[in-house]
C-alpha cells in the first residue's frame, strides 16, 4: 500500500507544481525531488533480496471488468526503479541551473514528477491494462515535455511525431494484450509469465505487443522520432529519451522473453531489429557534429544493442542486459547533463566549434570521459562489464549466436568509434583560462555524481553491483543465479573480442577523417521519418476525402443515409434469422387498427399541411398517438414520458417557426420527389415491419425476466423502467444527461448566432 | 396581444400543479409510473405554462437560478452521486436502499438513487427553461407578426 501512496504522491506534487503560482518557482525543484527521494528510499529499505521477495499492493479499480491497479515490487522493478528514481534525482538537481528560476522551471519539474510517476508505474504494474495506461501516460507527458512552451514550430513537430509513433504503438500493443488476456485468461502479467499461454493468436499477439516495444524504444524503423524529439531542453532529454522512457519498451520485452522468447518469430525478429537497430544507429551518430544528436544516434544504437540482450532470453543474457540497464542509465544520464553544460556556458554544440575547454572545467571534462569510456565499454569502468558479460553470453552458445556476436561486436567497435568522436572536444587541453563561462560546481555535481558511480560500480563491480543484478536478472529468470561479476575472468573469447573491440575502434577513431568523407558521399539511405511524414500527410488527404465523400452537407442526404440504415440493418438481420414480422400480435389488441390509421393519416398529414402550424400540429398529433400506442401496449412510463416531450416538443416547434414564414415554399413535382417519397415509403414500411417483428419477441425472455426479478432485492424499487434508468444501466443514462447538456448549450449557442448581430459588433470592437 | 386575464390567473393555478406534480413523478418514480426525466418533463410544462401566461421575464422570474446553473447544477448532483459510491467504498455509480420507521409517515423506503434521478430531473428542467432563454426571446418589431392578418 506504501508503494501506491508513493506513486499518488508523484501525481500530487506534479500537479501540485503544474498549478502552483509563482511562490512555488524557487523551490520548484527542491519540493519535486521530495517524491523520488521518498520512493529511491523505500525502494532501498525493502530491496528484494531473493527472487520470491516481492511486495504487491492491489487497488479496485473498475472490478467488473476485471480492472485493477495491481502494482509488484520484484527485483527487475526495483531495478527500474532505481534508474527511474535515481536518474530522475540527478536531472531535477541539475535542473535548476539549466532553466534558472522560471515558469518554465517550474512546469518542466512538475511534468518530470508525474512522468516518474508513470513511469514508476509503469515498472511496478502487474496489471495489463493498468500497464498499457502508464506506458501511454509516459508518451503523452513526453508529448508535453518535448512541446515544452510551444514556442517554435519545429518542436510542435518534434512533439507531435514523437506522440504519434509512441502512441500508435501503444494502441497496436494494447491491442495485443487484449489477445494475450484473452488467450490466458488473465490480465495479472505474473500469471501470464508464470503459465504462458499457446496458440496463434498468441504468437500475433506477442508480434503486436512487439511493435509497442519497439516504437517507444526507438527502433528501426521508428527509431527517427527519438533524435527529433531532441529539440527538448536538455534535462528532459536526458531523462526521458535516454535514461528511462525509451527503456519502457525494453523492459517489457525483457519481462515477457524468458517466457515467450522462443514462440514464433521472436527471438530472430527481436535480434534482427535490435543488431539492424545497434549497427544502423552507430554509423549515423559518427556522421554527427551535434554533440547532443550524437549522444540520441548512440541512444538509438545502445537500445539495439539492449533489446537484443532483452529478447533473446536466455539467462546469460538477461544477466548481461541488467547490468547494461545500470551502466546505460548512468553514462547516457551523465554524457546528456554535460551536453546541457556545455550548451548552456559556451553557446553551442557542435564539437567542431566548441572551444577549448579550460580551467574550471575540469569536473566537467572527467565526467565526460569516464562516462564516454563506459560507453565506450573501456575497462575497469562499468560499460566494459556490461559490454563484455553481452559478449560472454553469446559466446558460450555457439552455432547462429556466433552471428549475433559478430554483430555486437561491429556495433560495439562503432560504439568505440563516436564514444571518440564524443570525447573529442573534452579531450583538447587548454591553456590559459580564456574569457568563457565556468559552469557552477551545482550545475555539474549531479553529473559528476552519476560518473563516479560509473567509475565506482566499474572498479568495485562485485560487490557494488552483485546485490543489484541478483535482485534484477533473477527476477525475470530464476536460472540466472549468482552474477559473479568481475573486470577479470580470465583469458576467454569475449575477452579476446573485447580486445579486438578495442583495436578496431581505436582504428575507427584515428581514421575519422577519411571515414567522415566516406559517409558524407553515401546517399542518406532509407529514412524511416521520410515514410512516416508521408504516410500521415497521406492519412490527411485522405481523410479530407473521405469526409468530402461522407459528408456533402446534404440534410436530405443525411437523413435518407441515415433513416435507412436504422431500418434496413435491423429488419435484415432479422430476416436472415428468421424471425420476420407477424401479424398475430398486432390484431390482437383493438385498439391497434385504429391507432394505426390515426398515426398514417396525421403523419401524412404532416407531410402535405401548406401551413407550417398546421404541419406542427399534425405532427404532435402523431406524438400522442404514438403515445396512446405505448398506453395501450401497457408501457405507461414511456406513454407519460411521450405525452410530456411531445407537448413540449409542441411548444418549442411554436418558438420556432413564429420566425419562419406561414407557408411552406411550394416544391415542384421532380424526380428527387420521387426518390425521397421512395425513401419515406422504405422507412415507413421498415419501421412497421420491425415493429411487428420486435414487439412479437423472442422466446428467449431471461434477460428480461432477470431484470424484473432483480428489481425489487437488488434496485429497491417495484418500477422496473425506473430501476434500469438510475441503477441497472445508470452509466447511459449519465451519458444521455450529458448528451442533453451539450444539446441545451448547442441550442443556446445556435440560436444566439443568428439573433444579436448587434451584440457581436460590440463584442467585435 | 396581451393574453386574457382569465387564462393568465388559471395558467397560474395549473402552472404550479405542474410543478407540483412533477416533484411527485421524481419522488414516487422509483416504485410506480414516473421518473426524473418524465418528473422533469411534466415540471418543464409548468415553465411552459409560464410562458404562455406571461413572457419570458415570467419565465426568468421563476427561479432565482439562470437556466444554465439549473442544467449545470444537475450535472454535477448526476456525477457527484455516480462517484460518491465510490469514496464509500462501493462501486462507481452502484445504489443502495434502507427502510426507516418514521415516526409519522411509518415505515419509508429511502433510495439513494433519488439523488441520481433529482439530477437528471433538474437537467430535464434545465434544458427546458434553456430552450426558452434561446428561443423565447420577443420578437424584435420588424418580424413580430409574420403570419399578418391570418391571425
Amino acid at each position: 500500500m506504501l508503494l501506491l501512496l508513493l506513486l499518488a504522491g508523484h501525481l500530487i506534487v506534479g500537479v501540485a507544481l503544474l498549478a502552483g503560482g509563482r511562490t512555488l518557482e524557487r523551490f520548484a525543484h527542491q519540493v519535486a525531488i521530495a517524491p523520488l527521494a521518498a520512493l529511491l528510499v523505500a525502494v532501498l529499505s525493502r530491496w528484494p533480496s531473493t527472487d520470491a521477495d516481492v511486495v504487491t499492493a492491489s487497488v479496485r479499480w473498475v472490478p467488473g471488468l476485471d480492472l485493477l491497479v495491481d502494482v509488484r515490487l520484484d527485483g527487475f522493478a526495483a531495478l527500474m526503479l532505481l534508474l527511474v528514481t535515481g536518474v530522475g534525482i540527478a536531472v531535477l538537481a541539475y535542473a535548476p541551473s539549466y532553466f534558472g528560476r522560471s515558469s518554465e522551471g517550474r512546469r518542466v519539474a512538475g511534468l518530470l514528477v508525474l512522468f516518474a510517476g508513470a513511469m514508476a508505474g509503469l515498472v511496478l504494474a502487474d496489471h495489463l491494462a493498468w500497464l498499457y495506461v502508464c506506458w501511454e501516460l509516459t508518451s503523452v507527458l513526453s508529448f508535453l515535455l518535448i512541446g515544452g512552451q510551444q514556442r517554435t514550430a519545429g518542436q510542435r513537430a518534434a512533439a507531435l511525431q514523437a506522440l504519434l509513433v509512441t502512441a500508435a504503438g501503444g494502441l497496436t500493443m494494447l491491442a495485443g494484450f487484449i489477445m494475450l488476456a484473452q488467450a490466458a485468461g488473465t490480465w495479472s502479467l505474473t500469471e501470464i509469465l508464470a503459465a504462458p499461454p499457446s496458440g496463434t493468436s498468441v504468437g500475433v499477439a506477442l508480434g503486436l505487443v512487439l511493435v509497442g516495444a519497439v516504437t517507444k524504444s526507438a527502433q528501426y524503423p521508428f527509431h527517427f522520432w527519438l533524435p527529433g524529439a531532441m529539440v527538448a531542453p536538455t534535462p528532459i532529454s536526458t531523462y526521458l529519451h535516454a535514461a528511462t522512457m525509451v527503456k519502457a519498451g525494453i523492459y517489457l520485452v525483457a519481462r515477457l522473453a524468458p517466457s515467450f522468447a522462443s514462440v514464433g518469430i521472436w527471438r530472430p525478429a527481436v535480434i534482427t531489429i535490435g543488431l539492424v537497430t545497434m549497427v544502423g544507429a552507430a554509423l549515423r551518430a559518427l556522421r554527427q557534429h551535434d554533440l547532443k544528436l550524437l549522444l540520441a544516434f548512440g541512444t538509438v544504437s545502445q537500445l539495439g544493442f539492449l533489446f537484443v540482450l532483452a529478447g533473446a532470453g536466455y539467462a546469460d543474457t538477461t544477466k548481461a542486459l541488467t547490468v547494461l540497464l545500470v551502466a546505460h542509465g548512468l553514462f547516457k544520464g551523465a554524457l546528456f547533463l554535460v551536453v546541457g553544460i556545455v550548451d548552456h556556458e559556451t553557446g553551442t554544440r557542435d564539437l567542431r566549434s566548441i572551444p577549448a575547454l579550460g580551467a574550471g572545467w575540469t569536473g566537467v571534462r572527467i565526467t565526460a570521459l569516464v562516462s564516454a569510456a563506459s560507453m565506450a565499454g573501456i575497462p575497469p569502468v562499468l560499460g566494459f562489464v556490461a559490454k563484455e558479460s553481452a559478449y560472454d553470453a553469446f559466446a558460450q552458445r555457439g552455432g547462429i549466436d556466433l552471428l549475433v556476436l559478430a554483430g555486437l561486436v561491429a556495433g560495439s567497435v562503432l560504439t568505440f568509434a563516436y564514444s571518440a568522436r564524443f570525447a573529442g572536444p573534452f579531450l583538447r587541453r587548454a591553456g590559459a583560462p580564456r574569457g568563457e563561462h565556468v559552469p557552477a560546481p551545482s550545475f555539474w555535481l549531479p553529473a559528476a555524481a552519476l560518473a563516479a558511480i560509473t567509475a565506482a560500480a566499474g572498479v568495485g563491480v562485485g560487490p557494488v553491483l552483485d546485490p543489484v543484478v541478483r535482485a534484477g536478472a533473477n527476477a525475470l529468470d530464476p536460472d540466472v543465479g549468482e552474477p559473479h561479476l568481475s573486470l577479470w575472468h580470465g583469458v576467454n573469447l569475449a575477452l579476446v573480442l573485447s580486445v579486438v573491440t578495442l583495436a578496431l575502434g581505436t582504428v575507427l577513431a584515428l581514421g575519422r577523417g577519411p571515414i567522415e568523407r566516406f559517409q558524407s558521399a553515401l546517399a542518406q539511405g532509407v529514412e524511416g521519418e521520410r515514410s512516416f511524414s508521408r504516410a500521415v500527410q497521406g492519412l490527411n488527404v485522405g481523410a479530407r476525402k473521405l469526409t468530402g465523400l461522407l459528408q456533402p452537407g446534404s440534410l436530405p442526404v443525411y437523413v435518407a443515409i441515415i433513416l435507412v440504415v436504422v431500418v434496413a440493418v435491423p429488419n435484415v438481420s432479422l430476416l436472415l434469422d428468421g424471425r420476420g414480422p407477424r401479424w398475430d400480435r398486432f390484431s390482437e389488441v383493438a385498439a391497434h387498427p385504429f391507432l394505426a390509421a390515426v398515426l398514417v393519416v396525421t403523419a401524412v398529414g404532416a407531410a402535405v399541411m401548406p401551413r407550417r402550424f398546421g404541419a406542427v400540429l399534425m405532427l404532435g398529433a402523431v406524438g400522442y398517438a404514438m403515445a396512446l400506442t405505448f398506453a395501450v401496449q401497457g408501457g405507461t412510463d414511456l406513454a407519460l414520458t411521450q405525452f410530456a416531450v411531445e407537448t413540449l416538443s409542441i411548444v418549442v416547434f411554436m418558438l420556432v417557426i413564429r420566425q419562419l414564414p406561414r407557408d411552406f415554399r411550394p416544391q415542384p413535382f421532380r424526380a428527387a420527389t420521387v426518390l425521397r417519397l421512395a425513401v419515406a415509403g422504405v422507412v415507413a414500411a421498415g419501421t412497421f415491419s420491425l415493429a411487428m417483428a420486435t414487439s412479437n419477441g423472442s422466446d428467449d425472455r431471461t434477460v428480461a425476466e432477470e431484470i424484473i426479478a432483480s428489481a425489487e432485492p437488488e434496485g429497491g424499487g417495484s418500477n422496473v423502467v425506473n430501476v434500469i434508468l438510475v441503477d441497472v444501466r445508470a452509466l447511459d443514462t449519465l451519458g444521455e444527461v450529458v448528451v442533453l447538456s451539450v444539446a441545451a448549450v448547442g441550442v443556446v449557442a445556435l440560436a444566439r448566432v443568428g439573433r444579436r448581430p448587434r451584440a457581436r459588433e460590440e463584442v467585435g470592437r | 396581444m396581451r393574453p386574457s386575464l382569465i387564462l393568465t390567473v388559471a395558467l397560474r393555478f395549473i402552472a404550479t400543479s405542474a410543478l407540483v406534480f412533477g416533484l411527485y413523478l421524481l419522488v414516487a418514480g422509483h416504485n410506480q409510473p414516473g421518473g426524473g426525466f418524465v418528473g422533469g418533463l411534466v415540471a418543464g410544462a409548468a415553465v411552459v405554462l409560464t410562458f404562455v401566461a406571461g413572457d419570458l421575464d415570467a419565465v426568468r422570474r421563476l427561479l432565482p437560478l439562470r437556466p444554465w446553473s439549473v442544467l449545470g447544477g444537475g450535472l454535477v448532483v448526476v456525477s457527484a452521486a455516480a462517484i460518491a459510491p465510490i469514496v464509500l467504498g462501493g462501486d462507481v455509480l452502484g445504489q443502495d436502499f434502507a427502510e426507516v420507521s418514521l415516526p409519522v409517515a411509518g415505515t419509508v423506503k429511502l433510495t439513494s438513487s433519488i439523488v441520481f434521478d433529482t439530477g437528471v430531473f433538474l437537467v430535464v428542467v434545465g434544458l427546458v427553461l434553456m430552450t426558452f432563454e434561446a428561443l423565447g426571446e420577443p420578437l424584435p418589431p420588424d418580424q413580430a407578426d409574420p403570419w399578418g392578418d391570418d391571425r
